[in-house]
Parts: structure tokens; C-alpha cells; sequence
């Protein structure tokens, strides 16, 4: 009964079923494995006796006949999302010592369903970052190394802590959250499935807020049936958000066995960006023959504005943290630096609680909505969201259902590899996935391969808005052509 | 467009956020790293374009206008930094 962890989520959910094991073993084996894998820095809290006190419940539940969807299924939960009573830090000293009242709603569905929380998991400062390097709480560690070389390589951001405990096998899946690319990087990054849903499929309360027109909750598991499982239960209509949409969720995992016979999947040209690796190409490629083989139709397709998504996003996205962030006052909760005067106690908490990145992102955010710049920035950057999202429209109503691109431009890098002093060098990551959160609509990274360096390398699907279900079908095709990507051997342990 | 010194001060006095005379030109040089990667926007023809306001063509939900939630005034200062009887407590602002 050795290595109870290394089974998919839907393989322990049909073992605990099938009383193979129980929901105390499942619990503990992966208890153990977040206790050995400390160097990774994945998670920023162990729950251990909470995780072991609810897989007691899922095995009275499961003795009983009452089995719910996701049954004593060990979870990671990025720290982004409120945990009642469950110290949550955003990746920031400004929360320290923080400890909610509530419960996110996307936590509370994965609660009502069964899921066992093994802790609270590592990411970017406010989920701002391509690498996990902002956190306060330290970087994360891939698990990840290059062929022969024991140099670090970031797991990628914001939702690294995530990707690193989902690809070491530490949780069976994890929540995350993706505002540009945050769950879809790392999750290239680390040989795992990432799913942003469509914007307004995920309730966002109760979730730190970061650019609330961007923000997205998604699952990050080793598969794509996981990921479908797991957005099953997070997803769903909520009155307290009044972006969540009121539609069902839909059966995602009965979608993913669907197969791609008929669809045509779009490839845009716009996305073959000057220097893009020659491996990238030929993943590229090598992922539509995959497709054409098992039935896809491929047709070229234009996509013209998707070079200015990046820096139309780097207007939109930090005006609205500056405005979301504003709260961090030292009065309501977190950090409080003392002062004279009610505005000297705001400008040294600030200073003191948010690192460089939030700062850079918060002051840019405050330039762009001042007087005298509103229009010349930040409308003239919805006027070009706009024109991304009738982009898509225009391609969808060709008939295309779902578009395959890469999901970043390079494989995962090495830790401080990109420390320099500019900013929009580790912004360029999220030049294939920001697209995407612009226009509101679904993607999804599946593993595809390695690089030449033996790090692995993901494609992305992108899909019509509240059209999850062909996404899962398609990245279920690639990840079936692709064979599961061969695990790092566990140095970490 | 690029910034001075003294619009990065200005900024983050806006931002409320204490920056010291060292950190100034690094911070300067940073967001005006930023400002000239968003400059290519300037290219793009948006006559006639409307600004994006909601993301997904839906009409705000609306609730009744009832009492949903109250009497939490314990669980609402429980983070406070300082407290006093339910208030939270800031420096003296009216004198």
C-alpha cells in the first residue's frame, strides 16, 4: 500500500470507493510526502491534524454510503484564498498574521464536496509574478532540473507553490488563480494540467483580489480528467459575486472522453513571435498533427491585435490592484508600522508590508488612473481589450472551436536567472497567456513534451466563453498522443 | 511618455506608499521601463472603439434590497492592528 500519492485524483477517488485504502491512509501518505519535500517551499502552512480530522469524516461518510464528489481527496490551496480561521497571506507581509472570518466560496465548494486541505500553498506576492520569486515567504523550487545540472529552476508564478506540490506529488491537485497566466505558466512549467475557466465560472469572493476584471480561480492536477473533477466542484453560480454567472456547471469529466472528431482547432499566426525557439515550433506543430490525426480539422487563423494584449494589460491590470490594493492601510487587518499621523501610518505600513514588484505595479497603476492620463492610458487600453476580444468573436464565428498555441515561450528558467532591472523581461512570459484573460475566455496548459535541457514544455487551448467542456475533450486528445510526462525523480525527499 | 524624479515622488505620495530619496531614480528607471513597452498602444487605430466595461455580455446581478448580513461587528475588527470597543483605533485626524 506503499505510494499512495502517486495516484491521480481520479484513481484515489476510485480506490477510496472501492475501499482499496482509506481516506486516513490517502491522507497520511501525502502528509508524509509534504513533510519531506520542505526544500521546495511550496507550501507557506502544513494543516496536517486538520487534513487527518477531515479524512476521518470522509471515512464515516464513505462506510456510510454518503461518498461526496471529491471524498477525502487531499488538496493544496493556494494562499490567496480565505480559510476560516486559517492564517492566509497573499504572498505578502502586509497580511501577517492575518486569520479570515469566512471561507472563499471556492474553497467552501471543495469543503462541501469532500476535499481534505493539506495546507496553504506558495505563490508570487499578491499573485503578482512569473516565477514565484516575489513571495515573502521565500521562492518556491521546481521540482524540475535540467538534465545533468542540480541548479534550481523556478516552478513559474504566480501559482507556483501550486504547480511545484502538484508535479512532486505532495496533493493529489490544488487550487490557483490566474490573472495573466498565473495558472497556466507554471503549470507549462512543471509538466502539469492548468485550467483558467471563463471568466465569471469561478465565484471570486472570499479570493484576494488582484485585477478583479482579470482574475480567475482554476485547479492545477497531473491530468486532464483531474483538473475536470476539480472545477466541477470549485465552479458554480454565487449572489455574492455579481461577475459569477448564474449558469450550470456542466458534467466536465464526462467531456474529456469526447474525442476531437469534427472540430477544427485554429492556429493563429500572430502568436509565431519573432525568435520563438525552434523547439517551440516543432511542439507547436508536432501538437496540431496530433490533433489532425485524431480527426481535427486545422485551419490558420488571424488573431491581429494579440501583440498589444501584453502591454494593454500592464495598463488595465495594475490599475486595478492599485485600486483593489488601497485597502492595505494598517488599520483593518495585517501589518501596522506606527506614526504620528493617520497618512505617515499608511506610507510606512505600505513601505514596509508590500515588496518591490507590488510597489512597481501599484505606483504604475496610480500613474495611469491620475488626472491628466486616464484616457491617454487606461481607456485607451479597454479600447484595445475591445479589439482583442473581437478578435476572437471573429475567428469563433468562422467556426473555429478552440485555438492551439504554445503556453510560453520558453521552457522554465533558473532561479534569479531573470533578476534584472527590467520589469518586462519576466512579463514577456505571459505573452502567450494574457490573451486569454483579456478577452475573459477559457484556456487550459497540457504537458506536451520536453526540451532539449529535459524541462518540460506545455501547449495551450483556448475556447469560446463557457465552452470548458471542448477544451477538456482536445487537451485530453494531446495529453493521450503526448504520454504522461516522466516525473522528476524526487531529490527533494 | 517617461517620468521625473519628481513625478516618481509625487506618485507614490498618490500611492501612499513612503519611498526614501536611494530608492527614487532605481523606481524611476523601473516604470519608465514599463511606460516604454506600453507606448507601442499609441499604434493602434481605436476610433470609434468602445472602452470594455464588462467582459462577459451580462447585466449586473441585482439582490433584493434587504438586511442580508449583520451584527458581525467582533468577527469585523477581529484582524485589527488596534481596537477599541468595535473601532477601529487610528492617530488623532481632527484636532
Amino acid at each position: 500500500m506503499s505510494e499512495l500519492n502517486e495516484l491521480t485524483l481520479a484513481e484515489a477517488r476510485d480506490g477510496l470507493k472501492a475501499k482499496r485504502f482509506s481516506a486516513r491512509e490517502l491522507t497520511q501518505a501525502h502528509v508524509d510526502a509534504v513533510e519531506k519535500a520542505r526544500a521546495l517551499n511550496a507550501f507557506i502552512l502544513e494543516t496536517p491534524e486538520r487534513a487527518l480530522a477531515q479524512a476521518e469524516v470522509s471515512d464515516r461518510k464513505i462506510a456510510a454510503g454518503e461518498a461526496r464528489p471529491l471524498e477525502g481527496l487531499p488538496l493544496g490551496i493556494k494562499d490567496l484564498f480565505c480559510t476560516h480561521g486559517v492564517t492566509t497571506t497573499a504572498g505578502s507581509k502586509i497580511l501577517e498574521g492575518f486569520e479570515p472570518h469566512y471561507e472563499s466560496a471556492v474553497t467552501a465548494n471543495l469543503w462541501r464536496d469532500g476535499a481534505v486541505m493539506l495546507g496553504k500553498l506558495n505563490l508570487d506576492e499578491f499573485a503578482m509574478g512569473s516565477s514565484n520569486e516575489t513571495s515573502a515567504y521565500g521562492t518556491v523550487v521546481s521540482p524540475w532540473r535540467r538534465t545533468g545540472s542540480d541548479a534550481q529552476i523556478v516552478p513559474g508564478g504566480s501559482s507556483g507553490g501550486s504547480a511545484a506540490a502538484v508535479a512532486a506529488h505532495l496533493c493529489l491537485g490544488a487550487t490557483a488563480t490566474d490573472t495573466g497566466g498565473s495558472i497556466r505558466q507554471p503549470a507549462a512549467f512543471t509538466g502539469t494540467v492548468g485550467i483558467k475557466p471563463t471568466y465569471g465560472r469561478c465565484s471570486r469572493w472570499g479570493t484576494v483580489a488582484f485585477a478583479s476584471s482579470l482574475d480567475q480561480a482554476g485547479p492545477i492536477a497531473r491530468t486532464v480528467r483531474d483538473c475536470a473533477v476539480l472545477l466541477a466542484s470549485m465552479a458554480g453560480p454565487d449572489a455574492r459575486d455579481t461577475t459569477c454567472v448564474d449558469l450550470p456547471v456542466p458534467d466536465f469529466e464526462a467531456a474529456v472522453s469526447r474525442g476531437v472528431k469534427g472540430l477544427t482547432i485554429g492556429i493563429p499566426k500572430e502568436y509565431r513571435v519573432d525568435g520563438m525557439p525552434a523547439e517551440i515550433q516543432k511542439l507547436w506543430d508536432q501538437g496540431a498533427a496530433w490533433l489532425k490525426e485524431a480527426g481535427a480539422t486545422i485551419k490558420e487563423i488571424s488573431l491581429p491585435h494579440t501583440q498589444y494584449a501584453l502591454p494593454a494589460y500592464y495598463i488595465v491590470a495594475p490599475a486595478e490592484a492599485s485600486s483593489n490594493l488601497a485597502r492595505y492601510d494598517g488599520v483593518r487587518y495585517g501589518l501596522r508600522v506606527p506614526a504620528n499621523d493617520i497618512v505617515g501610518l499608511y506610507e510606512k505600513t505600505r513601505a514596509a508590508g508590500f515588496g518591490r514588484e507590488v510597489k512597481r505595479r501599484i505606483m504604475i497603476g496610480t500613474y495611469v488612473l491620475s488626472a491628466g492620463y486616464y484616457d491617454a492610458y487606461y481607456v485607451r487600453a479597454q479600447k484595445i481589450r475591445t479589439l482583442i476580444k473581437r478578435d476572437f468573436e471573429a475567428a469563433y464565428a468562422e467556426g473555429v472551436d478552440a485555438i492551439l498555441t504554445p503556453a510560453t515561450p520558453s521552457a522554465a528558467f533558473g532561479i534569479g536567472e531573470k533578476a534584472s532591472a527590467d520589469p518586462v523581461e519576466m512579463y514577456l512570459n505571459d505573452v502567450f497567456t494574457v490573451t486569454v484573460n483579456m478577452a475573459g475566455l477559457p484556456g487550459i496548459a497540457v504537458p506536451a513534451g520536453l526540451d532539449s535541457q529535459g524541462l518540460p514544455l506545455g501547449l495551450q487551448l483556448i475556447g469560446r466563453p463557457f465552452d470548458e467542456e471542448t477544451l477538456f475533450a482536445v487537451a485530453q486528445t494531446i495529453e493521450d498522443a503526448a504520454g504522461r510526462t516522466a516525473l522528476p525523480k524526487p531529490w527533494w525527499a | 511618455m517617461s517620468v521625473d524624479a519628481q513625478t516618481v515622488r509625487r506618485i507614490a505620495h498618490l500611492a501612499r506608499i513612503a519611498v526614501s530619496e536611494e530608492d527614487v531614480a532605481p523606481l524611476q528607471g523601473e516604470l519608465n521601463a514599463i511606460l516604454a513597452f506600453v507606448e507601442q498602444l499609441g499604434a493602434v487605430d481605436v476610433a470609434g472603439v468602445e472602452p470594455m466595461t464588462s467582459v462577459t455580455p451580462m447585466r449586473m446581478k441585482k439582490r433584493e434590497d434587504v438586511v442580508t448580513e449583520g451584527g458581525r461587528a467582533t468577527d469585523i475588527v477581529a484582524n485589527a492592528p488596534e481596537t477599541e470597543d468595535h473601532y477601529f483605533l487610528v492617530p488623532k485626524v481632527v484636532e
